[in-house]
């Protein structure tokens, strides 16, 4: 079946089998941030933003995506850098296989709440499952860039 | 395994119920529970083109339409103040917010799950479902039914004034819960629904009107009440074992949740 969508900024046409989920859709086509974690919507791995709102990948249809716009961390490199080095500061990147679909909701979070305290950064990413560590170091991390970000937007209001 | 051999994103709910009768053919919620099964689905009814994704607030009632994700059902400001924030209460464990951006309040309803936080919610509310065929029925009505080949459109709360508290249990952060309790007060109508019994939630009907009068009574009657209807019922509520749980814990649970539940209801709660 024909598909229509936004992949990262690209719009694109494409064929895709009806059962087809858009997890194993996006890594076929060159997504492999995109990560198969747990496959019973438990673990986050497999997050991307659908028209900005964070979604399981291993649970949508790939036909669902239609005149959707899909984000995954490949559209979003330098941000995920910017994130990354704060992860890696505090020592919470680990293995990394949980880091990609962890990101990705960092980011929707970021957009949805104003100022969240811890509480609500731990509820907010109750989602992603990390099996390496005990989520203290993310959550120092998240704490420190969103601290960093709040920052920077001051330093820009200002100028 | 899921297997779709057709999808079709259908252009009305008539088009989907008259696809839906084929026993083999599917109407797709937020495929979070059917994607886990061995299924061969001969066509995928896809209702996200019919703009049944919004919460309307009317003058008497909310209109939920079935497509609307539990993540919107949260974070809705006139559902949260109705309720007193108990909606939220029942939502935000669920998995995490990927998770009820895409699971719906159709599936969620229809399926009529054991483990159904929103079910448990919703039952202890003045809520009615739409379905195309048989019309508006309420809920508790609809929950008790088997499932068949009709459509859920909407699932309708009455904006009747309402005080409401909701409680689970869970073994682990995001896990399916053990137990399920929501209280509710609308004028003298007192409803205590207990889920995840294992079974489908259900309300616990107050045979012999210890909770009567409950908004008028003195604080101590009041923890008396809760006290003496929280025993009533742990002791007449099916309940069951399963993996996560044994009957005995439930039983247990179940005299904790609806009594803690009624204490926050009567402003006498910790």
């Amino acid at each position: 079946m024909n598909l229509s969508f936004w992949l990262n900024g690209e719009y694109r046409h494409e064929e895709v089998e009806p059962d087809r989920m858009l997890l194993d859709f996006l890594r076929e086509k060159g997504c492999y941030s995109v990560k198969c974690g747990c496959e019973t919507s438990n673990c986050g791995l497999c997050t991307v933003l659908m028209d900005g709102k964070p979604v399981l990948s291993c649970s949508v249809l790939a036909l669902r995506a239609e005149g959707k716009k899909i984000v995954t961390m490949e559209g979003m490199q330098k941000e995920a850098e910017e994130f990354g080095s704060f992860l890696a500061d505090e020592g919470a990147e680990q293995c990394g296989f949980c880091n990609p679909g962890f990101i990705m909701n960092i980011f929707a979070m970021e957009r949805e709440l104003a100022d969240p305290s811890e509480e609500e950064i731990k509820e907010y990413l109750a989602g992603n499952l990390c099996r390496c560590s005990g989520f203290t170091g993310q959550t120092r991390s998240i704490k420190k860039y969103l601290e960093y970000k709040k920052a920077q937007k001051r330093e820009e209001a200002e100028a | 395994m899921l297997k779709i051999k057709s999808y079709v994103k259908v252009k009305s709910i008539a088009e989907a119920y008259e696809l839906n009768q084929k026993k083999s053919a599917c109407v797709l919620g937020g495929m979070i529970w059917l994607k886990m099964g061995n299924r061969n689905v001969s066509t995928a009814i896809d209702l996200s083109g019919l703009g049944l994704d919004t919460i309307q607030e009317r003058e008497e009632e909310f209109y939920i339409g079935c497509m609307t994700s539990l993540r919107d059902l949260e974070t809705n400001a006139a559902l949260q103040e109705y309720t007193q924030g108990a909606i939220r209460e029942s939502l935000r464990h669920i998995v995490g917010v990927q998770f009820r951006n895409c699971a719906t309040v159709g599936g969620s309803v229809f399926g009529r799950y054991g483990f159904s936080d929103v079910l448990t919610m919703f039952l202890a509310m003045d809520t009615w479902v739409e379905l195309h065929e048989a019309g508006r029925i309420p809920l508790a009505e609809f929950a008790g039914q088997k499932k068949d080949r009709d459509i859920l459109e909407a699932v309708i709360v009455k904006k009747n004034p309402l005080k409401a508290v909701y409680l689970s249990q869970r073994n682990s952060e995001t896990d399916f819960p053990v137990l399920t309790c929501a209280a509710s007060l609308s004028g003298d109508r007192a409803k205590t629904v207990i889920g995840a019994r294992p079974g489908r939630a259900m309300i616990v009907e107050d045979t012999r009107g210890i909770l009567q009068g409950f908004g008028e009574m003195s604080r101590r009657e009041k923890a008396e009440a809760a006290g003496e209807f929280s025993k009533f019922a742990a002791g007449n509520v099916p309940l069951g074992s399963n993996m996560r749980a044994s009957l005995e814990y439930r039983k247990l649970l179940a005299e904790v949740l609806t009594r803690r539940a009624w204490e926050s209801l009567g402003g006498i709660g910790k």
